[in-house]
């Protein structure tokens, strides 16, 4: 008889659904990964009815010929239940194998009742189960596509958020300026440093800056790259840098790693590049008579 | 010698201002008459401001260099003064350090730094 590949499918969807919803659910907990400590059972069921209607919806226009694509618009409920789903569970920190078992869980209890349905066995239950198989295994990986970009849109969002906070140049005297440089130097952040730095002493016509790296965790060959280079270009300026914060261990691993410094000062310490600073713009810092 | 780049004598250095338009063969043409004139009236320095310079090139960083060696040879300091951020940050991606010239913030640091001399 003429039937298409989604017809058992759509039957049970149509016939059984909450008993769908119901079992699914049960899975999860058995699967482990219904997060109740998240999410209440009434909020879990609800974005379960939600997703596997829009699922159904999907299933219904979506699949011609056994073919089918997520990004076609018989798709878009479902995309868009997936994406309000996603976006909460990553904010409250669901992991994306927990998400992924979440979809995956949907496949039992269809499995269950196209078994028990009459006159599918062999062949055709085998066919059935594979669609079952195709759609599940599509869907779950569209959610974790949408799990992870969600995840990348935060970290872009934390790393604009580090780059704009981080680079503050402060005047710690007329003429001194001192850059505290704080985690890790990457191309971006250092061409925003240098740029801000050097438009700094074109304000204040600074004649000594102070790099101070004490926190920065580690200095390689390409942190050490961008701070001589801002140091050289500092220098094109007309002003003068110290480079302070070198602790025993970063002095060792730059000698180790072959990194010559050339002609910019450095100083263990920001006080004795803060001395050395004054000093050159013609300051001396002196303890009053009466200590 | 065109007059878009001025050579003229503050105190004991000629001050040579760098105009932005300047072209390839004034800057050429520059480097003769500095040369000359280095000879001629026996200065301790030069200062070359190069403040209304919006872009360099290789070419430009390299004539300046050579400007500055020139100099050297003829007992003569090559203070680079009023560089812009955007110049700096190119002469450094192009790798042109300047070694061999000295740098002031202006025209004022680099005489105070001469009379110190």
């Amino acid at each position: 008889m003429p039937q298409t590949a989604t017809a058992n499918i759509l039957t049970i969807l149509e016939t059984d659904f909450s008993g769908v919803v119901e079992e699914w659910l049960g899975t999860q907990v058995k699967e482990g990964v219904k997060r109740s400590d998240l999410f209440s059972d009434s909020e879990s069921r609800a974005q379960n009815q939600e997703l596997l209607k829009a699922f159904g919806k999907g299933v219904r226009a979506g699949v011609v010929n056994e073919e089918f694509s997520l990004e076609d618009d018989a798709w878009e409920d479902l995309r868009a239940v997936l994406a309000d789903v996603s976006k909460e569970r990553v904010s409250r920190g669901v992991t994306p194998t927990e998400m992924a078992t979440f979809v995956l869980a949907l496949k039992a209890p269809l499995f269950k009742r196209l078994e028990a349905m009459p006159g599918v066995e062999g062949g055709k239950l085998i066919r059935d189960v594979l669609m079952v198989t195709r759609l599940v295994d599509a869907f779950a990986i569209y959610t974790n596509e949408i799990f992870i970009g969600e995840r990348d849109q935060i970290i872009e969002r934390q790393r604009q958020e580090m780059l704009e906070l981080s680079t503050p140049v402060v005047e710690l005297w007329d003429r001194v300026l001192t850059l505290p440089l704080i985690g890790t130097l990457d191309s971006a952040r250092a061409q925003e440093v240098m740029e801000n730095l050097l438009q700094t002493i074109l304000e204040r016509q600074a004649e000594v800056v102070i790099m101070d790296i004490t926190g920065v965790g580690t200095v390689d060959t390409q942190v050490a790259q961008h701070l001589l280079r801002a140091a050289a270009a500092v220098r094109l300026m007309g002003a003068e840098c110290i480079i302070s914060g070198i602790s025993p261990m970063i002095a060792q691993t730059m000698v180790q790693l072959g990194i010559d410094v050339g002609t910019v000062s450095t100083r263990s310490s920001i006080r004795t590049a803060l001395s050395d600073a004054l000093q050159k713009v013609g300051y001396v810092i002196k303890t009053t008579e009466a200590s | 010698m065109s007059g878009v780049t001025s050579i003229n004598l503050v105190e004991n250095a000629l001050l040579v201002s760098i105009q932005d338009d300047v072209t390839d063969t004034e800057i050429v043409e520059l480097q003769e008459t500095l040369s000359n004139r280095i000879a001629k009236e026996n200065v301790k320095g030069v200062i070359l401001d190069i403040s209304s310079l919006e872009i360099v090139d290789t070419f430009v960083g390299r004539v300046i260099a050579q400007l500055a060696g020139i100099s050297r040879l003829l007992a003569a300091e090559t203070y680079v003064v009023g560089m812009r951020p955007a110049v700096a940050v190119t002469l450094v991606e192009l790798g042109m350090y300047l070694p061999e010239t000295r740098t002031a913030l202006s025209l004022t640091h680099a005489l105070s730094q001469l009379r110190r001399a």
